[in-house]
């Protein structure tokens, strides 16, 4: 098990004020709040944060934490003494509840599972009422091409189980979810009954999963529409031409119009992310890649095409050359 | 055997009245009420009666929950944090397209 620096989590001194903390606490989780923060890291490190609080918050978990000195890394290995439980306060009565998912194993070793209310794993939960579990929410990722066609999903979660006695275990599910065609990103899909159970044996709240989309490495996407700039030849867009172009469902030709330019914006209709009631498009802009002329006919070549074809791209500036 | 589970896809073609918006996302209508005088929510529909919420709603209601217990920001501060969020969003999507 790896030793904690709470501390450094914080980014605060070991002699911080309470009042240093609770800054230092509202700064960081503002910044790592997994709504406010889209990198994948900050859930983790907002997790990371809200341990180190609940921690150097009391002053009773601070004492205890503090009296393992300050030589310690996060990092290092870590064994808790052998008459920590007794020595220290902990949480109380040194049962185990059912492991957190939101706290490290270290804070576990050290002051037990939370004696209040937790959830599972990867989840945040909203509200409780009239004796229903949480619901959970949940992101997943899914690719564009999943999106195109619809697809199917195993996903596997810990999660937090009530045995109708009041003890509560974290047992692995595997949840099998249909992904609908067309989904756009940041789209929540329901699945009632899967949120968390309620403490005796009431109904279970709802899961909510939210779509993320992986990165494409050609493709970028806005709500229902999808993005792909094409490179084509100066002769292919002066002349016109028949392009395969790469779309989610496939190479599809695209007729470029003579005399096309860089910028030029191509709809190919129902293409995007189309649903059964709605229709997205794929957006095709241009850029026009010159070859290099590396030998002297090619170099030649050039020079012809500007004694026939005079052309100032810049013409519209003051300064024309 | 594949367990099958019920599940709605939240999206455009669903819309749901005062009641239901609450029982799904389990927060009193007075916070409902709260979240459209802040701009947070804006249903559709010129009466209660006749209101209509979307999942866009639905999302806004639950990360405006979120953001008040987990950062203790009060509704006006809640409000302004979305609009600032979806301006962000809207700047990094046109971003990845130019990139």
């Amino acid at each position: 098990m790896d030793y904690k620096d709470y501390y450094k989590t914080l980014h605060i001194a070991k002699e911080a004020s309470q009042e240093e903390i609770k800054r230092a606490y509202r700064k960081l989780a503002r910044k790592y709040h997994p709504d406010i923060n889209k990198d994948a890291s900050a859930e983790a490190r907002f997790k990371e944060i809200n341990e180190a609080h609940d921690v150097l918050k009391d002053k009773e978990k601070r004492k205890d934490y503090d009296s393992f000195g300050g030589n310690w890394q996060t990092g290092q290995e870590f064994r808790p003494p052998p008459d920590w439980r007794d020595s220290f306060k902990g949480d109380g009565n040194g049962s185990r509840r059912a492991s957190n998912p939101h706290y490290s194993e270290f804070f576990e070793s050290l002051f037990g599972g939370n004696p209040g209310h937790f959830t599972s794993e990867n989840f945040s939960s909203v509200g409780q009422d009239g004796g229903r579990g949480h619901d959970l929410n949940a992101k997943i990722s899914i690719s564009l091409e999943d999106s195109y066609h619809g697809a199917k999903r195993t996903i596997t979660l810990n999660r937090i189980v009530n045995d109708g006695t009041g003890i509560q275990t974290l047992k692995p599910q595997s949840l099998h979810i249909t992904i609908p065609k067309g989904i756009m990103e940041g789209q929540q899909i329901r699945l009632e009954g899967q949120g968390e159970a309620e403490f005796v044996m009431g109904p279970s709240g709802n899961l909510f999963l939210e779509i993320v989309f992986e990165p494409h490495p050609i493709f970028t996407v806005n709500k229902r529409d999808i993005f792909l700039t094409l490179a084509v030849t100066p002769w292919e867009a002066a002349l016109g031409a028949t392009i395969a172009v790469p779309t989610l469902g496939g190479n599809v030709d695209l007729k470029l119009p003579a005399n096309s330019q860089t910028g030029k914006k191509l709809r190919m209709k129902g293409r995007g992310l189309s649903s059964k009631n709605q229709v997205g498009n794929q957006f095709v802009t241009l850029t026009i890649h010159a070859p290099a002329a590396h030998t002297t006919e090619q170099r030649e070549l050039y020079e012809r095409m500007a004694e026939i074809m005079p052309y100032n791209p810049r013409s519209g500036w003051e300064v024309e050359k | 055997m594949k367990k099958e589970y019920v599940f709605t896809l939240l999206d455009e073609t669903i819309t749901w009245g005062l009641t239901e918006i609450c029982t799904r996302c389990r927060v009193d209508s007075d916070l409902v009420y709260e979240m459209i005088n802040e701009g947070i929510l804006d249903p559709e529909g010129s009466s209660v009666e006749t209101w209509r919420f979307n999942a866009v709603a639905i999302k806004r209601i639950q990360v405006a929950c979120r953001l008040k217990n987990d950062l203790r920001v009060n509704l006006p501060g809640v409000a302004l944090a979305l609009d600032l969020l979806e301006e962000l969003e809207e700047l990094r999507s046109r971003t990845t397209q130019l990139s």
